[in-house]
């Protein structure tokens, strides 16, 4: 028994030696609880990662949050003290990453969030310093949809949501700019993730007999308003965001999705750009290596903003290890100077160029308006 | 709101309230025989809708190895207990019952192909694999502890309940499926559109209360579950064994629940997790019936639907909040007017 611990012990001190040469990541995601659909394909992603960075070794520490703001700080600090990470991944939704951007910040350890929310990295003030992420502001998403509802004669439109910060976020975005596009809002409704009907919101929406409905909601259950409104009858245009952008989506709401119009990252549909777009290449290199290793047509948007951190921390680590080893408190300020350095990054979702206040670095080649045709998600120009 | 609005919200929510009220008499049925506060009753509902989805989607669904794990387990432990209290001639009925069974289902699943076979054959299949979890739960979680408090059982309901939608998450995914309806058809009934699937739905709900009725009125097991909820102690005095009517409701209750599952999969999509809610609302029907009468949990069940459906019309962010605060003025209201027996410990 003693001579066991004994051993346990030595190895244990081997791994903790070893470990200080490494790189250390530590990965946060929501693999499992209400965000598990975006949790996992992100969850996948960092196992395709490289496993040598610059000829150093890294080491990927993956931990889950269950889609738990609490177990997201919990876990966020044993990253940070137990395991003592260069740089924190995650997490997969808005409420963990804002509420771990303070504990990022006191250990003076950059941290890159997978999720959506502006308020993330902005304004980037003494703590969000620190703080970098890779999708697209709702902003972005949003001026996308109004822009086309504009160019296609949209007078009045209706909104439906999730009852989440997801929505009311897409509420606030989009409700100011359909103004300032003189666009008028008729309805705006809320809807649950799991609730079993809508009809009572359809039938409030479909009185006011809008031109143009817009679906606040993140994956399948974003079908079921949907699917009510073909069944009701309505005749209008209807937009979703990019929320709903796997190929779930498409199987559970099938030919009732016909001719829906959403915004998104260009990954979905990287095949059909023009090869003059930079992002093209990027994309479907990520594809591949993700279709690869899980079977044609399981590759989504979300774990794609999993592999542009990871490319963020790729391009930035060479820089960092010139000025500190892996492991040290130098190594960890030298690796933020670099992350907020990126300049031209061809990722899965557009180009990276940060800058000291602005920590996304998206342009609008990181989206693009499609359209669902046949079952498929096609590119419109 | 017009008339057709009225009456639309009506339809919806009578529906809804439909299958709520299959899940509220099993949660008044169990809680009465058991005394168990049935939380995980929501995951059938689940099990039931994905497994047909899985199914159709071609897949081997993941509840069949849960159900041959639980078999294997459910027949260790029992074995065990038959052998050490010198009684070997009961191995022969767990083999049969927890080993043979499974495996035969099992064997049907992988041989035939449910794919390929009409509706009808892959729900038979999609219960036969769900409903015997019923019995098998209550052997492994809630048989040891039959005689603890009703805390004891509520706090084993919330255990179970989470190793059941964490499984429910590894089998199916975290994204929801939908499965073909059993009836394209639509009626026009004046301004009014009925879809055939809304009509299965209702039919098949009075169905099952009408079933139960006459299950609970006319059989020996029906009359022995009643009596065992009315008395226990007097029940088993008169040779009914409170085991098999613990197995016997759970039994019910998960054939419940997964075959509403299977009504309501058409009509909206159904997730690892979305049985809870579902069952929670149940759970007020049977609150407002006070976990005793079944006809008043019915009723409960289409007040709750038709509530949930007007308040997602008038006040769609607040439609939960509306719906849960009803059991406040529901309890204050049930416990000025019956009086309250302390459980005996």
């Amino acid at each position: 028994m003693r001579m066991k611990s004994l051993v346990a012990a030595l190895l244990s001190a081997g791994v903790v030696t070893f470990a200080y040469a490494d790189i250390t990541v530590g990965v946060l995601v929501s693999a499992t609880g209400p965000a598990a659909s975006l949790g996992i394909p992100e969850k996948n992603t960092f196992a395709l990662m490289p496993t040598t960075i610059a000829g150093e070794k890294v080491k990927y520490i993956v931990l889950d949050d269950a889609s738990d703001t609490t177990t997201a700080v919990k876990n966020t600090r044993k990253l940070l003290t137990e395991d003592k990470v260069d740089v924190i991944m995650g997490s997969t939704i808005t409420p963990n990453s804002l509420a771990m951007v303070d504990i990022a910040a006191e250990a003076e350890t950059p941290m890159i969030s997978m999720a959506a929310s502006a308020r993330i990295v902005d304004p980037v003030d003494a703590k969000r310093r620190w703080v970098f992420k890779t999708p697209q502001n709702d902003v972005q998403m949003s001026t996308a949809i109004t822009e086309h509802m504009n160019n296609s004669g949209v007078k009045t439109v209706a909104f439906i949501g999730f009852s989440d910060a997801y929505g009311e976020g897409w509420w606030q975005e989009f409700s100011k700019i359909a103004e300032v596009r003189k666009m008028k809002v008729v309805a705006s409704e809320r809807f649950n993730r799991a609730d079993t009907s809508v009809t009572g919101q359809i039938l409030k929406i479909m009185s006011t007999n809008p031109d143009a409905i817009l679906i606040a909601g993140s994956g399948t259950p974003a079908a079921l308003p949907q699917k009510t409104l073909k069944e009701k009858g309505y005749k209008g245009k209807i937009y979703q965001t990019h929320g709903v952008a796997n190929n779930d989506f498409l199987r559970v709401c099938g030919k009732d999705c016909e001719g829906t119009f959403l915004p998104a990252g260009p990954v979905l549909v990287a095949a059909q750009l023009p090869d003059s777009n930079p992002v093209k290449k990027s994309a479907l290199e990520y594809i591949a290596k993700y279709e690869k290793a899980h079977g044609p047509g399981s590759v989504s948007t979300f774990g794609a903003h999993a592999w542009d951190a990871g490319l963020l921390l790729a391009n930035a680590v060479p820089a960092a290890l010139k000025k500190g080893k892996p492991g040290s408190k130098e190594f960890r300020a030298a690796l933020r100077d670099a992350l907020e350095g990126t300049k031209n990054l061809y990722a899965a979702h557009g180009v990276f160029n940060m800058t000291a206040t602005d920590h996304l670095g998206l342009d609008q080649r990181s989206r693009v308006m499609v359209k669902i045709e046949g079952g498929k998600w096609v590119a419109q120009k | 709101m017009d008339l057709q609005i009225a009456l639309l919200l009506g339809q919806d929510g009578i529906v809804n309230g439909a299958i709520y009220a299959l899940l509220a008499l099993a949660l008044v049925l169990v809680f009465a025989v058991t005394r168990v506060i049935f939380i995980p009753q929501g995951e059938f509902v689940a099990y039931g809708a994905l497994t047909l989805a899985a199914f159709e989607a071609g897949k081997t669904p993941g509840t069949l190895w849960l159900l041959l794990g639980a078999g294997v387990l459910v027949a260790l432990i029992d074995t065990v207990i038959a052998v050490r209290g010198g009684n070997p001639g009961r191995i022969k009925r767990i083999v049969l019952w927890d080993l043979a069974l499974p495996a035969a289902i099992a064997g049907l699943v992988l041989w035939l192909e449910p794919a390929t076979l009409p509706l009808a054959a892959k729900v038979a299949l999609s219960l036969a694999i769900v409903v015997p979890l019923g019995p098998m739960i209550y052997r492994l979680a809630y048989q040891p502890l039959a005689e603890a408090s009703v805390l004891v059982l509520l706090i084993v309901s919330v255990a179970v309940h989470i190793a059941l939608v964490g499984l429910g998450l590894l089998f199916f995914g975290a994204e929801g499926s939908r499965t073909t309806p059993f009836s394209e058809a639509q009626f026009n009934v004046g301004t009014l559109t009925v879809n055939g699937q809304t009509l299965w739905v209702l039919g098949a709900s009075c169905v099952l209360i009408v079933a139960l009725y006459l299950f609970f009125g006319r059989t020996l097991y029906g009359k022995a579950l009643r009596a065992t909820a009315i008395n226990r102690v007097g029940a088993r005095l008169m040779g009914i064994s409170t085991t098999l009517a613990g197995k016997l409701s759970f039994t019910l209750a998960a054939g419940i629940g997964a075959l509403s599952g299977i009504l309501i999969a058409p009509i909206t999509t159904v997730y690892y997790d979305t049985g809870f809610l579902i069952g929670l609302k149940g759970f007020v029907a049977a609150i407002i019936a006070g976990l005793v009468s079944y006809p008043l949990a019915a009723a409960g069940a289409i007040l709750v639907g038709l509530l949930e459906s007007f308040s997602s019309f008038w006040a769609s962010a607040f439609k939960e909040v509306i719906v849960f605060t009803l059991i406040i003025p529901v309890l204050v209201w049930r416990s000025l007017t019956s009086h309250h027996v302390e459980e005996e410990e």
